[in-house]
């Protein structure tokens, strides 16, 4: 599986003292790099060297050869550098830059002042972060769970033979596609009190004109939906391609055995897709914890979440202390505790998993 | 999310562009009728969007509500581009979206290489600390990160929301995974029979057979990069916005007029819409391929 080891490409070198013809085209032409035009040059000097004879041709060969070593077994740090030092500056050192901003009194534009567990002293005492932690499960619990649900149904449908399969495929990822600001634009509008698409299809069946941005649970209603919206055809796919991982014969012999298509949706279907549907778990409660943007411009762009903060997440109350506010030491306190409790979800997540796991076994 | 999102805890089973004949037979019309109300209910609010924001706010507020499409549009989108700059919030965007799908699409290719194919000491917990990462939210650094740009003196400018997403783990991942399935092993011991360096090899034996899978993934980073929220409108100001810092403006400042609103998120909105509607096939299958299966 891996072939590029110092060692080997010194042996492979050695070796190669009969040209190979290269098994594809080649397009050096294409990339220069220092070390490309190197070992262009390289690759194609082999076979001239064996006919030198003498100091010269040995010597040259063993810087070339040295060279190879060299390049083959500090190439793959180079390759994955980007990333890490990509991570480095701008995940892993904000975040410990974070903690250490957690303990002082900070506002854009003056001076830090260390003031220790200040920050977490006020957060812990102040009941609209535990107004926004309950509101961010809330809202959590109301579009991650029908969310699913719905995906695993619909994956389902799609599993099936289909005609116009690619248009039922597409048009369940195009809300995906569109962005948090211009689907909560729309939905806004959708859910308006007075001249809203809802509430006049619920005054069709003569229900009067529902307040949903101003209601408590209604308006957690209508931004779950807005979630839904987005992310309910994504997981679809995401399901589907479980699904079709599942050996056929299971169903088959299943059918023979008399199971309806229910049955074989529970006994087959379900026990299949155990790890897919653990990992949409995951990922939609890291995603449902970082709620912000539809709860943020479903009141207009106001971070507070609502008149009375009913819809404010924690995110949401993250924001507000830093750029309403301009607290951003509170803010940095926030977002510590947001990193624990997300840390302490997936470890939960997981251990769950490895603990059914087991269990199967 | 997205980014985390794809990233699997197992490998995939096959790679992009498999076609299946693993499906259920007997799809009845009650399947096409539930999957064609489903398409009908994501499809709907892309139609309102384009009804309301080429109608105008008188015919909006009458009752019943209009359902059909105005002759306003222009009108309406003339307006949204006088309110907030969306002219340049969409040039900037492709600029930001470009630059990091090009930076991403490569450095992710590099390194999905390293880890797919070549051995070297300490691969294995570096991957683990690359899949590691997808776990922490983005979000959680802003505050120093607003700090940091403010201190190199880049914030407001595009390179603050550049930078932090020039590789992305859920990049590496994806192209480890189709790397390690498309590329044979034969092909790398020929090259090195050859005498060739890793870098030549790179370019000139794993780039053209990793096209496919960077192509899918090019998508998924310009889209995921077009509709980046959380940092953009934190990093960026309304003078020198993306198209989400725009609409976030458009949808915040005070416009009451919501047809001009939604003239503007459609505009923001259209060339990723074209984008899906071209290439929406293939998006689908890099979603299919890059999951997780059992």
């Amino acid at each position: 599986m891996s072939v590029f080891t110092g060692d080997s490409a010194r042996g492979a070198a050695r070796r190669s003292t009969v040209p190979v013809a290269s098994p594809v085209p080649d397009p050096s032409v294409d990339a220069e790099t220092d070390a490309g035009a190197d070992a262009g040059r390289g690759g194609a000097g082999w076979p001239d060297d064996d006919h030198q004879s003498g100091e010269g041709g040995w010597r040259k060969r063993e810087i070339r050869l040295r060279l190879l070593r060299w390049e083959a077994r500090f190439a793959p740090y180079a390759y994955v550098a980007p990333f890490f030092v990509v991570f480095a500056a701008f995940g892993i050192f904000p975040l410990g830059y974070t903690a250490y901003l957690s303990l002082h009194d900070y506002r854009l534009g003056s001076e830090m002042t260390w003031i220790g567990w200040g920050n977490y002293e006020w957060l812990f005492g102040n009941p609209k972060f535990y107004n926004a932690l309950w509101k961010t499960f809330t809202l959590g619990a109301l579009s991650t769970i029908p969310q699913l649900l719905i995906a695993l149904g619909l994956a389902h449908l799609l599993n099936y033979r289909l005609r116009a399969r690619n248009f039922f495929r597409v048009s369940m990822l195009m809300p995906y596609a569109t962005s948090v600001a211009a689907s909560t634009l729309v939905f806004s509008q959708v859910f308006g009190r007075d001249n809203g698409f809802v509430n006049w299809l619920l005054s069709l069946v003569n229900i009067d004109a529902i307040d949903w941005r101003n209601g408590n649970w209604l308006a957690q209603i209508a931004i779950s939906a807005i979630v839904m919206w987005r992310w309910t055809g994504y997981n679809a796919l995401i399901y589907l391609a479980g699904m079709q991982s599942i050996p056929m014969e299971l169903y088959e012999s299943a059918a023979i055995d008399g199971a309806g298509k229910w049955k074989q949706f529970i006994h087959i279907t379900l026990p299949g897709l155990r790890p897919t549907i653990l990992f949409t778990i995951v990922v939609s409660t890291i995603g449902a914890s970082q709620l912000f943007g539809e709860p943020l411009l479903f009141d207009f762009g106001n971070p507070r979440g609502g008149a009375v903060s009913q819809y404010q997440t924690i995110g949401l109350f993250m924001y507000e202390q830093g750029w309403f506010y301009f607290q951003l030491g509170k803010a940095a306190a926030v977002a510590w505790v947001m990193f624990v409790l997300i840390l302490g979800l997936v470890l939960i997540n997981v251990g769950l998993t490895r603990w059914r796991t087991r269990e199967s076994r | 999310m997205t980014q985390v999102a794809l990233a699997a805890v197992a490998a995939p089973s096959a790679g992009p562009g498999r076609r299946s004949r693993n499906r259920l037979k007997g799809a009845g019309w009650l399947t096409y009728a539930m999957l064609g109300l489903t398409a009908f209910v994501f499809l709907l609010p892309f139609y309102y969007m384009i009804v309301v924001g080429s109608r105008t706010m008188a015919e909006i507020n009458q009752t019943p509500p209009p359902l059909t499409p105005g002759g306003n549009l222009w009108t309406n989108i003339r307006a949204a581009l006088e309110q907030q700059n969306i002219g340049k919030a969409i040039v900037n965007s492709l600029l930001v979206s470009g630059s990091v799908t090009l930076c991403t699409v490569l450095f992710c290719t590099l390194s999905g290489f390293a880890f797919a194919k070549l051995r070297f000491r300490g691969r294995n917990a570096l991957f683990a600390l690359a899949i590691g990462t997808m776990l922490i939210p983005p979000s959680l650094g802003v505050v120093p990160l607003y700090k940091i740009m403010a201190d190199l003196g880049l914030a407001g400018s595009l390179w603050s929301v550049i930078l932090p997403t020039i590789c992305t783990a859920f990049g590496v991942f994806f192209m480890r995974q189709y790397l390690h399935q498309a590329l044979p092993d034969e092909l790398l011991e020929a090259a090195r029979v050859d005498g060739a360096t890793t870098t030549r090899t790179f370019w000139s034996i794993v780039l053209p057979i990793a096209r496919p899978g960077m192509a899918v993934l090019a998508m998924l980073t310009f889209m995921a990069s077009w509709n980046d929220f959380f940092w953009p409108i934190i990093a960026l100001n309304s003078s020198n916005p993306t198209v989400q810092v725009a609409l976030y403006n458009l949808g915040g400042g005070y416009v009451p007029d919501q047809s001009i609103i939604l003239a503007g998120t459609l505009v923001g909105t259209l060339p990723v819409i074209v984008v899906f509607v071209l290439l929406g096939r293939q998006i689908v299958g890099g979603i299919i391929a890059g999951a997780v299966k059992g």
